[in-house]
């Protein structure tokens, strides 16, 4: 397993930088994360990083359909705060799993 | 009196309720059907309607015809389930009680979820072929296509037979060359997905096929709309492809029923216990097939293999005993990649495709091989799912995946 430093703290992550504890995560480190995928994080970054990582501890899938019901963002403005793959990269940010997609 | 109630009459209900009725005691349990719709349709037929190979009338039987003896046969609405009091309440406020239920209500496609799909050139320049309504009207355009821009836009993960979208560029590929005008057709997938699939082994091999084909791909294409006016459809990033003439794979989801029950997640598909097909949170609740929101392919192969996984649980429930039957999600899908070749897919929740032979170290089919038995197996397949598959008997397949005879590339 690799690890990484963020902000000041070692970060277990598999091959593909994904957290494979998400108890390591907080904003600090996120903010870190946020810079490698050149992200700046603004409170409505943050407010969507919780909001996955809530659904995510709760078990519940994640989908980009799934943001609607964040009441933060629609799914454009989603797409505009992550650009390029959203879904990916704010779970990335979060400390969560990737989504898996099935097929 | 027990009760075993199955929701929904297609490929895994029907299956279902031939196994269970052979297995269970008919002393003791009565087993009830319950279906809106009285026709049963062969799906994987739908892929060969819009290139006149098959047509309406060769996907189509009723439903009856499959049930067993000793199953009683609803036709109605499900207004809904309440799992907590096991009860069903059909659409009449008929109320039907159960010891054991089990959900096989499927998937249907929601064109409503993306603006734009349902306006004016719905079912004139856009189409479903996952519908024997659109696989028809379908037929009609094609055979009236004389050249232009075709895309086949997947809307979103997941969605029915996931091989579906490549199969049919792959036999439009096919239809036009033989029509003599494959050089004024340009064909393209527009996908969600970074490549022709999700796993990376029978992406390359599927790519390098679209390739020699001549068929372009525009990946990482998430749909937000359809411009009508414009003919083109758009993306949440702004970007956007044009076309003649669309052929949508929409976005899924489950029955609405289950979401009048409230055992949905955003798609209506029930959360699953992927190893004993239990529905969570319910002791006696079963899901089997499309509706399930297991993390494999929603495709009647995983229903007959889980069916196989059910039956062994269900009847371990019924003794009161521990249930040992995991379900591995196992698939197995042929993939038809002209109108004379096909290729063979099998695999499970952690093993990803790989080539080699199917169903032993003979073959005789292909995995991940371009060869024309494999064609041959798919239409052979018809055969098997109506005499075979929904009559609940045993094929000449295991129900777990197999590494017999498979080799993982270098």
């Amino acid at each position: 397993m690799a690890q990484k430093n963020y902000a000041g703290h070692t970060i277990d992550v598999n091959d593909e930088g994904y957290f494979t504890d998400s108890t390591q995560w907080n904003r600090e480190v996120a903010a870190a994360v946020a810079k490698d995928e050149g992200i700046e994080l603004t409170d409505k970054h943050l407010a969507i990083l919780e909001f996955l990582r809530s659904r995510h501890s709760s078990g519940d899938a994640l989908s980009i359909r799934s943001i609607n019901k964040s009441g933060i963002v629609d799914v454009k403005e989603f797409y505009a705060l992550f650009p390029g793959a959203p879904l990916k990269k704010a779970t990335k940010i979060a400390g969560i799993p990737k989504p898996s997609s099935c097929i | 009196m027990k009760h075993i109630l199955i929701l929904g009459a297609g490929t895994a209900g029907t299956l279902m309720a031939n196994k269970l009725r052979k297995k269970v005691s008919r002393r003791e349990w009565d087993i009830t059907i319950v279906d809106e719709n009285r026709e049963h349709y062969y799906q994987p037929g739908f892929l060969f309607i819009p290139f006149g190979i098959y047509k309406k009338e060769d996907v189509i039987k009723s439903k009856s015809k499959f049930i067993p003896g000793g199953v009683e046969t609803i036709f109605s609405r499900v207004e809904k389930i309440l799992p907590k009091e096991n009860r069903v309440i059909l659409e009449d406020n008929r109320e039907l009680k159960y010891d054991f239920l089990i959900i096989a209500t499927g998937t249907r496609i929601a064109p409503e979820e993306t603006p734009g799909l349902l306006g004016e050139l719905w079912f004139k320049d856009i189409f479903d072929f996952y519908t024997i309504e659109g696989a028809v009207a379908l037929a009609e355009r094609i055979k009236a296509f004389d050249g232009g821009k075709i895309i086949v836009n997947i809307t979103e993960l997941p969605f029915k037979c996931p091989v579906a979208p490549l199969e049919f560029i792959f036999l439009a590929d096919s239809y036009f060359k033989k029509r003599g005008i494959r050089d004024s057709v340009e064909l393209t997938l527009v996908t969600p997905l970074p490549g022709a699939f999700t796993k990376p082994i029978a992406t390359k091999m599927l790519s390098g096929l679209m390739e020699k084909k001549g068929i372009k791909i525009v990946p990482d294409f998430n749909i937000a709309e359809v411009d009508n006016e414009g003919k083109r459809i758009i993306d949440y990033e702004g970007k956007s492809v044009e076309f003649d003439l669309l052929v949508t794979i929409p976005t899924n989801k489950g029955a609405d029923m289950i979401e009048r029950s409230g055992m949905g997640d955003d798609l209506n598909f029930v959360p699953t216990d992927k190893h004993t097909l239990q529905a969570i949170g319910y002791d006696n609740i079963f899901v089997l097939g499309d509706a399930a929101n297991l993390p494999t392919s929603k495709a009647g192969s995983v229903a007959h293999f889980a069916g196989d996984i059910l039956e062994a649980n269900l009847l371990s429930a019924i003794k009161g005993e521990p249930m040992t039957a995991k379900f591995d999600g196992h698939a197995n899908c042929y993939i038809v990649t002209s109108d004379k070749k096909g290729t063979l897919i099998d695999f499970n929740y952690d093993t990803e495709p790989l080539p080699g032979r199917y169903p032993y170290i003979i073959g005789p089919f292909g995995l991940l091989k371009d060869t024309r038995l494999n064609y041959y197996g798919k239409l052979f397949f018809k055969w098997m799912y109506w005499n075979l598959l929904l009559r609940g008997h045993d094929l000449p397949v295991t129900s777990h995946m197999s590494m017999c005879c498979k080799k993982r590339p270098q």
